[in-house]
């Protein structure tokens, strides 16, 4: 197999990887109200009223440690800036006021989900705080909370496990992260959140992608979930054998999925085969000396194009020296990404230094085409052979040597195979680091919150109420007569209990109200024809008149497209579709069609001339009587 | 921690079941319930929470409560005792630094938790704090010395005494500054009686606090305490000060004097204001920058004067409409020797009031009047009421705050019981505790929704 071009491989070649993927599906709940404060849900879209700006410190866990990611945000120094809104955030979200208690209305959506995945559900909920140095939380730390573990997702190649659901608040939006700022958004922050966990037990790309669509779905099928950009956020959890877990962090739809993993995946390997090398090159952890120097008078001789900038700013230029890394910087990881990216992203994240390029190596070809001589002093001044490479890092003084220790410790993490890492996706399917992937340390309980007894009636009563499985309404819906795509299109769009509901109530057929609701209407609104649906007693009116023959199918349409109150279900009938024509005026219509009209007609061949007479004719009778019956009466006139 | 209690926290029935089980807090096990497996490390419980449910924590970090009912059995695998310690270094000494003393009473610079009430408790060395807040060695030299470990609601007589007697010690044994760690809630009690005890001050006495947690990483109490030893150790305000945010945001600190000032929020970063006068000065990392022009300069060479004294008969009584005098007449009952009113308007009580006060006078009770608006002078002449109680003996404190004039009565009395010398010491400023002006801008309370000041707040850091 071939893992530099990833979008060529079996999933067979995956299997044989050693691919393990697992899933952290974040839902936003359609809440009224944030998770541990009394603000509305929701995004603006104006300028802001007012900024915040704080800083972070680690924290030591609850069992007394330092998480790692933790020391990592803190060697970046960030002055972090919040944008406020007046009327969306309160002093909870400034960190300026403890929680309020937890919003039970989230909290039984909550359980609901736990409940649909056949979770266990906890007997008392322990608000914990997870830190997130990164700024996106005011507070330094997420609340969040387990409501249930252990459940089930039956894929169809065998059942994996949903490892636990959590319900939590929504981080900021980020504006813009540039050198020592970064700026967010706080109208976001504490929306209510699940936070569903399956096992690593998904063995392919294409299961990932099962996984993640049957997820959806669960989710989907309690109808309390907000939809939209941005509802639905996943991190993809990819190792291969010799591996490790890493994190592909907010991925915002499953059409991503495939291509990510894939490239994941191969990346790994990738990186697995350049610490074989190393390996062979008799490289070790123990062993490994990176010297760090001070070339900034030598880096203003070298006169590469990419140190001209530095050079007038006055920046500090460093030089690393990688004792056996030699040719292997220039070595791809990723589709058309060599394996420096992997220290310059790094340095972008950790040292503050995001103008690209960040970085100059021995390796780059073109970077010393023609330069030979400025090379062979560069390693002359590093005492580097050609199975040594040299990376050089410039910036203000501070952010340099944090750069060139970065390059270092990456350097010894490639001596190891794949660093545990969370990572940034883009759509190509490509990655780049985000930060280094944080472990249990950084859960510590919220001294802030007392524990919430799960009560039994309480579970009892939403075990009542849970909505059927979306495997279940399918099957039923399979049933009805609906195709699998109609079929999958109402338990997404539906929304389901509305489709159930108006089934039993208007005896409709259940093909006319599943292209109504999970097509048409969808598509009127997402055309923006139309805003949000009919209300329920105006779409029940219709479709109670169409059982009852007293409306073609033909003129749903138009209607759909222009309902919008109960009430005006009759006018509009009147108006768009008046009572279906008496027989008496279809066959007047079918006669004059045929003998006068037709006439108009230049084609020759019969199926030619009925589809012509079917269009007359229709222009007069549209929404007023069946087409189909039409049709064959007009077929039979023609002969 | 070996003598501690294994089941920490447990009690009745969830006790009960972990004994028959066997089980130990801290241990690391699986547990099989009806409602399926959990596997994680049993934790200590909070004393107040119910004794139906065990805490355990998951592998992944979570804490979860099961319902001692449906635990079936368990099986231990491992034992791992958590132990909270920040990592200490030598704090750095470096002789052309200044030399602070950090003098604590319990506010939370560091803290771990507590695990008996699910709270935290602080922790404090320098060599925890060089661990927790580094940048502090770029500051000063830091000696540390526990007074008590209490919140501050639990401060009191003792506890000022003892706070004001190791502040002298420690400026007599050659301090260049003093910063006192302090929880928020009772600060500005703390620091008006520290002005009072503490006079010619020769250094700062700075105190300091967090309103969020130093276990938080947004927490304020780092760059609180660097604000503070910055203040105490090359700050040119000898005076007893309190040194808080400024804005909410992390941008830079307030100096309060001691007598002025007053925690105005129940949980915001910048809790502490100044009333009816400026803050004495802003600090930064850079530095303290004078806000006020006159201030007690440093001079090393001036001898600190030390008045430890507090009579604790005395007390604070917030007028509210419709008061009986019976509120005033049980404090002479009780044998109290001296009184705040915190009146309405420009101090006024109501007139059912007005005979158990004249009798409380007569009876020796020292009564003095501040007003409840906080801002503002008490002025009795204004109106018959004022005139009235004038005439009964309260007297009036001008502009000084009523904790303030609480935390006074209390030192005055400490000195003399005569009704005279108590009201001249009342009435003669030790510090800023009553001034003769309110500048212009000594009383500004934006108020939100105005076109201009949401501008402003729009414009600035809030």
């Amino acid at each position: 197999m071939d893992t530099s071009n990833p979008f060529a491989m079996s999933m067979e070649d995956f299997r044989k990887l050693g691919f393990k993927s697992g899933l952290e599906v974040h839902q936003q709940l359609a809440t009224r109200q944030k998770l541990f404060c009394r603000c509305p849900v929701g995004y603006q879209h104006r300028e802001h009223d007012a900024e915040l700006l704080r800083h972070m410190r680690p924290t030591l866990s609850e069992l007394g440690e330092y998480d790692g990611t933790a020391l990592m945000e803190f060697k970046t120094k960030k002055q972090i800036h919040y944008q406020l809104f007046q009327d969306s955030v309160c002093t909870y979200e400034m960190d300026d006021t403890p929680p309020f208690p937890i919003n039970q209305e989230a909290l039984d959506v909550g359980l609901r989900v736990a409940q649909l995945f056949d979770c266990n559900l906890v007997d008392e909920l322990h608000v914990t705080r997870k830190q997130y140095l990164d700024g996106s939380i005011p507070t330094g730390f997420q609340r969040t909370a387990i409501v249930g573990i252990d459940g089930a997702l039956p894929l169809a190649a065998h059942p994996a496990r949903v490892l636990q659901i959590g319900l939590e608040e929504d981080a900021c939006r980020e504006v813009r992260d540039e050198g020592h700022h970064v700026v967010f958004r706080t109208d976001r922050l504490s929306t209510p959140l699940v936070e569903v966990v399956t096992d690593a037990s998904l063995q392919d790309p294409r299961e990932v992608v099962e996984a993640a669509e049957l997820i959806r779905r669960v989710l989907r099928s309690s109808e309390r979930v907000r939809r939209g950009a941005g509802a639905t956020r996943a991190d993809v959890n990819v190792s291969v054998a010799g591996g490790t877990r890493v994190e592909l962090k907010g991925v915002p739809r499953i059409a991503w999925f495939e291509r990510l993993v894939r490239v994941e995946a191969c990346r790994q390997r990738l990186l697995l085969d350049i610490r074989d090398q190393l390996k062979q090159r008799g490289v070790s952890q123990q062993r490994f000396q990176a010297v760090i120097r001070d070339v900034t008078e030598l880096a203003s001789k070298l006169r590469l194009a990419t140190l001209r900038k530095a050079m007038k700013r006055g920046d500090v230029v460093l030089g690393v020296h990688l004792p056996g890394f030699g040719g292997l910087l220039d070595k791809p990881v990723q589709p058309g990404i060599p394996f420096a990216q992997e220290f310059a992203g790094r340095v972008r994240v950790i040292a503050c230094l995001d103008e690209m390029p960040n970085l100059v190596h021995t390796d780059d070809a073109a970077c010393w085409q023609d330069r030979e001589r400025e090379l062979k002093k560069l390693r002359e001044a590093f005492g580097a052979s050609h199975v040594d490479a040299v990376v050089l890092v410039w910036g203000p003084a501070e952010d340099a040597h944090t750069a060139a220790d970065e390059v270092r410790l990456r350097a010894l993490d490639a001596i190891q195979g794949v660093p545990s890492e969370t990572r940034q996706v883009f759509a190509d399917g490509t990655n780049d680091f985000e930060r280094i992937l944080p472990g249990p340390d950084r859960m510590y309980p919220d001294t802030d919150s007392p524990p919430v007894r799960i009560e039994a009636e309480r579970v009892a009563r939403l075990w009542a109420e849970r909505p059927p499985r979306p495997w279940e309404r399918l099957a039923r819906y399979r049933e009805l007569g609906l195709s699998s795509v109609l079929a999958d299109d109402v338990l997404l769009q539906g929304p389901p209990s509305l489709f159930d509901r108006l089934l039993e109530r208007t005896g409709a057929r259940p093909v006319d109200l599943a292209v109504a609701l999970a097509q048409r209407l969808v598509s009127l609104t997402r055309k923006g024809k139309r805003q949000g649906r009919p209300s329920e007693a105006a779409l029940e009116a219709l479709f109670r008149r169409l059982a009852e023959g007293r409306l073609a199918r033909e003129a749903l349409p138009e209607l759909l497209a222009s309902m919008d109150g109960e009430a005006s279900v009759d006018a509009l009938v009147a108006r768009l579709a008046p009572t279906p024509a008496p027989g008496g005026e279809v066959s007047e219509v079918v006669e004059r069609v045929a003998t006068r009209e037709l006439a108009d007609c230049k084609a020759t061949d019969a199926e030619a001339r009925l589809r012509f007479a079917m269009g007359k004719a229709m222009e007069q009778l549209r929404g007023r009587t069946p087409g189909q019956a039409l049709r064959a009466a007009l077929a039979a006139r023609l002969g | 921690m070996t003598d501690e209690d294994p089941l920490k926290g447990y009690r009745g029935k969830a006790r009960a079941r972990l004994i028959d089980l066997g089980l130990r807090v801290w241990d690391d096990l699986e547990l099989k319930t009806s409602r399926g497996a959990f596997v994680g490390i049993l934790l200590p419980r909070s004393e107040q929470a119910d004794d139906q449910h065990l805490v355990l924590k998951l592998r992944n970090g979570y804490n979860v409560g099961v319902l001692v009912d449906v635990v079936e059995s368990a099986v231990v695998h491992d034992h791992k005792e958590a132990h909270y310690k920040i990592p200490e270094g030598t704090f750095p000494m470096d002789p052309a630094k200044p030399n602070v003393t950090l003098l604590g009473t319990g506010g939370t610079i560091a803290s771990r938790l507590d695990y008996r009430t699910g709270a935290v408790i602080p922790a404090f060395t320098p060599g925890e704090l060089y661990g927790a807040v580094p940048d502090l060695a770029d500051v000063c030299n830091l000696t540390t010395k526990k007074l008590f470990g209490i919140f501050s609601e639990n401060m009191g007589r003792e506890q000022w005494l003892t706070l004001a007697r190791e502040a002298a010690a420690a400026i007599e044994g050659g301090a260049d500054g003093i910063v006192v760690g302090h929880g928020t809630d009772t600060m500005h009690h703390t620091a008006a009686v520290m002005t009072f005890m503490l006079q010619d001050l020769p250094v700062p006495v700075v105190i300091v606090g967090s309103q969020r947690s130093s276990d938080r990483p947004s927490s304020d109490a780092a760059l609180n305490l660097i604000h503070a030893c910055t203040s105490a150790g090359l700050g040119p305000v000898a005076e007893v000060l309190v040194c808080m945010f400024g804005p909410t945001s992390d941008v830079f600190g307030l100096l309060h004097s001691g007598t002025r000032v007053r925690k105005m929020h129940s949980s915001y970063r910048s809790t502490f204001r100044t009333i009816g006068e400026t803050p004495v000065a802003m600090v930064s990392r850079d530095g303290v920058k004078p806000i006020r022009q006159k201030f007690r300069a440093r001079d090393r060479s001036r001898k600190v004067k030390l008045v430890d004294t507090w009579d604790d008969r005395v007390s604070i009584v917030y007028y509210y409409p419709n008061m009986k005098g019976d509120v005033i007449d049980s404090l002479v009952e009780r044998g109290y020797k001296g009184v705040v009113i915190a009146g309405t308007g420009l101090g006024h009580v109501n007139r059912p009031l007005y005979e158990p006060l004249r009798r409380a006078v007569a009876a020796g009770l020292h009564v003095y009047m501040t007003v409840q608006t906080l801002w503002g002078f008490a002025q009795m002449y204004v109106y018959d009421t004022g005139r009235d109680l004038l005439e009964i003996g309260v007297v009036p404190l001008s502009n000084m705050l009523p904790e303030v004039a609480y935390m006074k009565l209390g030192w005055a009395l400490g000195q003399s019981q005569e009704r005279e010398e108590v009201k001249r010491i009342m009435l003669t400023p030790i510090a800023d505790e009553i001034t003769e002006r309110e500048p212009p801008n000594g009383y500004v309370v934006l108020q939100g929704g105005i076109p201009e000041v949401d501008e402003f707040l729009a414009r600035g850091y809030r």
